[in-house]
């Protein structure tokens, strides 16, 4: 966990206070709401199509017991008893008052949790993998490096107006959990030949209507000069990015316009010409930094106790542990994934009660700590492997050990149509339909990993040309219409889908997936191939065919 | 559109002439970038002191040669929306070492003083009086800043290192 000082303690408080005054001009009409609105988005507060939505920020997905209860609190007095986990560790609340906001901000910062960087065209919540500090093999835990971008992102002076919003993702594995390929700027910590902790620098990816893959525009830059190179990357584009048409301004466009060899020779002047200065780490001020964050004090125990050999004999906690419970770096322990994704639920909601209790239940086995992951679900990172069986009853008490982490109903999906002013169709009803169509688990067990992603627009919240199979909603004359592309991943071999065909209406959308599926168990060379192996040894034609042959 | 600089309403010695115009005989006048550039002798010629607003789309390098001579440079901003000038005023400011006055024109509203002061300017063309009047209170909203930049405030990393300086030194 990162502690909070008093610095940082009084930026947040002072921000309420700001806040509280601009919602005040808001409403006595000093502020025009053309004014406000950049003001309350730079809060995290949108207008949505029933009433505001407010998005807190969750940095590099790190909660505490006791913030995560604050959360439930929020979900139980200003809203409607339930949050929403975003694909960019952040919670949205959907039906708040904008008059009561400033007190909701300061219920939260009072656990040191605020909205900054949520929204508005500057810098956005930075993001990291939801296992940092507990995955095995890790180069080194890369929520030190967020929480410094994190403190020289915020409020930054001259970054605040960018031409539009801009994410950053860290991460320090191998395994890319954090989907640096699609940010603005994607980090990955590793190492110099000599040793030294630095970072793989990657710029102008992005989804939306026009998607990137981000492109590497340095393989190192020294952690000591991260700032300074992330500060330079910020000051080219903040001059040079586009501001005459809001679909061309984000920094993808900047950097495929002008090609990644021009555009990282930009960089690279504007970095030199910035020099050794103030924004160099010295080494003691990672270290304060690092000091804040404090790791639990793990039991030397056994890599199998009786416990979970025990249980083993019990053939639902064994398909729940085979696919929430990962390694951890520590022998003994385990990182548990709690799924958000029940049969028939929206992906990605959790009742006010529901995070209560995982606050109880991180207390009692995870050392207070709680995860937010960009797939929409939880983990608890440090159970020791004894308490499994338990936690597992627990989390089936209150709806949160459904099996199938990173199975084909382990859906990530935008609020859609139901919520979102942007929408064009539904993206929640989609998902809760494939949930009861994959509701037999032997039928998921047997698909294996299967990503599925769902935008209820272009705008790609859902992540849909990263999905394994990706659903895409637009209007057809009136009608919700859906697109669908197959053989997209967000992880360290990044790319986009590939469309498989014609868009289908609303009622089809499960059957076209059913049949996809179907394909794929069919056309998979053995039980071991992943459906998105498949789609990249066979292409999409087998699949095409076998799919659009009857229709 | 009141003028506030060094914290305070006051009158503006500087009168803005649009190209074209003819240039008044003496006084404090404010040009544009291309009216200057034309003829930069202009400098020398009258009695009065000269200013030059500067748009947020041409490199400030233009106008590095002349900085020891200008009395003052305007940045613009077209609507509060467009942060182009942040940019420009901490290059004038910290890298090419301009100590003149550093004046953010067009819609220049109460929630951009700080981040606009932080950057580096230190005179405000308000668009509206109620803005103008709080300037004060306004920039007292914050006491603590993560970033380093040329206004000498000092941030968070900085406050953190004397403290464990000076803890550890006590010890």
């Amino acid at each position: 966990m990162y502690a909070y000082d008093e610095l940082d303690r009084t930026l947040i408080n002072e921000r309420v206070s700001e806040f509280r005054d601009q919602v005040k001009r808001r409403l006595s009409g000093e502020l025009t709401e053309d004014e406000f609105k950049m003001l309350r988005l730079q809060n995290g507060v949108y207008l949505q199509l029933h009433a505001y939505m407010f998005r807190v920020a969750i940095p590099y997905g790190t909660l505490s017991s006791k913030q995560l209860r604050r959360l439930a609190h929020v979900a139980r007095r200003y809203d409607r008893g339930y949050g929403h986990f975003t694909t960019r560790q952040n919670i949205q609340f959907n039906w708040i008052k904008l008059s009561e906001l400033p007190d909701a901000l300061a219920e939260l910062a009072e656990v040191g949790i605020h909205a900054m960087q949520t929204s508005g065209n500057n810098m956005r919540n930075v993001t990291s993998d939801q296992w940092a500090g507990v995955a095995p093999g890790e180069v080194e835990d890369p929520r030190i490096w967020s929480e410094i971008l994190r403190q020289h992102t915020t409020l930054h002076p001259e970054f605040s107006f960018l031409p539009r919003k801009f994410k950053i993702a860290i991460t320090a594995s191998e395994h890319d959990r954090a989907a640096i390929k699609v940010h603005d700027i994607g980090l990955r910590l590793h190492k110099n030949a000599d040793g030294e902790t630095g970072f793989e620098v990657l710029v102008g990816g992005g989804l939306g209507r026009t998607p990137f893959i981000a492109k590497t525009i340095k393989p190192y830059v020294a952690g000591r000069d991260i700032l300074s190179y992330v500060e330079a990357i910020l000051r080219v584009y903040n001059q040079y990015g586009r501001r005459d048409n809001i679909y061309k301004a984000r920094i993808k466009i900047l950097v495929h316009e002008l090609g990644i060899e021009k555009f990282a020779r930009e960089v690279e002047e504007e970095w030199k010409q910035m020099g050794h200065g103030a924004l160099t780490l010295d080494h003691s001020v990672v270290e304060e930094v690092r000091s804040r964050f404090s790791y639990p004090p793990y039991e030397k125990l056994p890599h199998m106790p009786d416990e979970l050999k025990q249980a083993a004999h019990d053939p639902l906690f064994e398909r729940w542990r085979k696919n929430s419970v990962a390694p951890h770096k520590v022998q003994g322990y385990s990182i548990v994934t709690l799924s958000l994704k029940p049969v028939g639920g929206p992906p990605g909601d959790a009742t006010a009660d529901q995070m209560d209790a995982v606050a109880d239940l991180a207390d009692r086995y995870s050392f207070g700590e709680i995860r937010v992951g960009h797939e929409q679900n939880l983990a608890l990172p440090h159970v020791a492997k004894r308490d499994l069986p338990q936690l597992w009853k627990a989390l089936d008490r209150i709806g949160l050990a459904t099996p199938n982490v990173n199975l084909v109903t382990d859906i990530i999906a935008c609020p859609g149509l139901d919520y979102c002013s942007l929408a064009n169709a539904r993206s929640i009803p989609i998902a809760q339909e494939l949930t009861r169509r994959f509701a037999n688990h032997d039928t998921a067990e047997m698909i294996g990993r299967l990503h599925i992603n769902i935008s209820g627009c272009i705008n790609a919240c859902g992540h849909h040309h990263v999905g394994h199979i990706g659903i895409l909603g637009v209007e057809k004359n009136g009608e919700e219409f859906y697109q669908i592309t197959i053989g997209g991943r967000a992880d360290e071999n990044a790319q986009m889908g590939a469309l498989i065909g014609p868009a289908v209406p609303y009622a089809e959308v499960a059957d076209v997936i059913e049949d996809i599926v179907e394909a794929y168990l069919a056309l998979r060379d053995r039980p071991e191939e992943l459906f998105v192996d498949t789609v990249k040894r066979l292409g999409v034609e087998p699949f095409k065919e076998r799919v659009y042959a009857t229709r | 559109m009141p003028l506030v600089k060094n914290g305070r309403i006051t009158t503006d010695l500087f009168v803005h002439v649009a190209d074209g115009a003819e240039l008044p005989g003496d006084g404090d006048i404010l040009i544009s970038a291309e009216r200057f550039l034309a003829d930069p002798d202009i400098l020398s010629r009258r009695p009065g002191k000269t200013g030059v607003v500067w748009p947020n789309n041409r490199a400030v390098d233009d106008l590095v040669p002349y900085l020891e001579r200008l009395a003052a440079v305007a940045l613009v901003f077209p609507t509060f929306r467009d942060g182009r000038a942040y940019s420009q005023a901490r290059l004038l400011r910290e890298r090419h070492g301009y100590d003149g006055e550093l004046r953010a024109t067009g819609q220049v509203l109460r929630d951009q003083f700080v981040f606009m002061s932080r950057a580096g300017f230190d005179a405000f063309e308000v668009k509206k009086d109620a803005d103008a009047d709080a300037f004060a209170e306004t920039m007292k909203r914050y006491s603590v800043f993560y970033q380093p930049t040329g206004d000498g405030r000092l941030t968070a990393l900085n406050r953190r290192m004397q403290l464990r300086h000076s803890e550890s030194a006590g010890q």
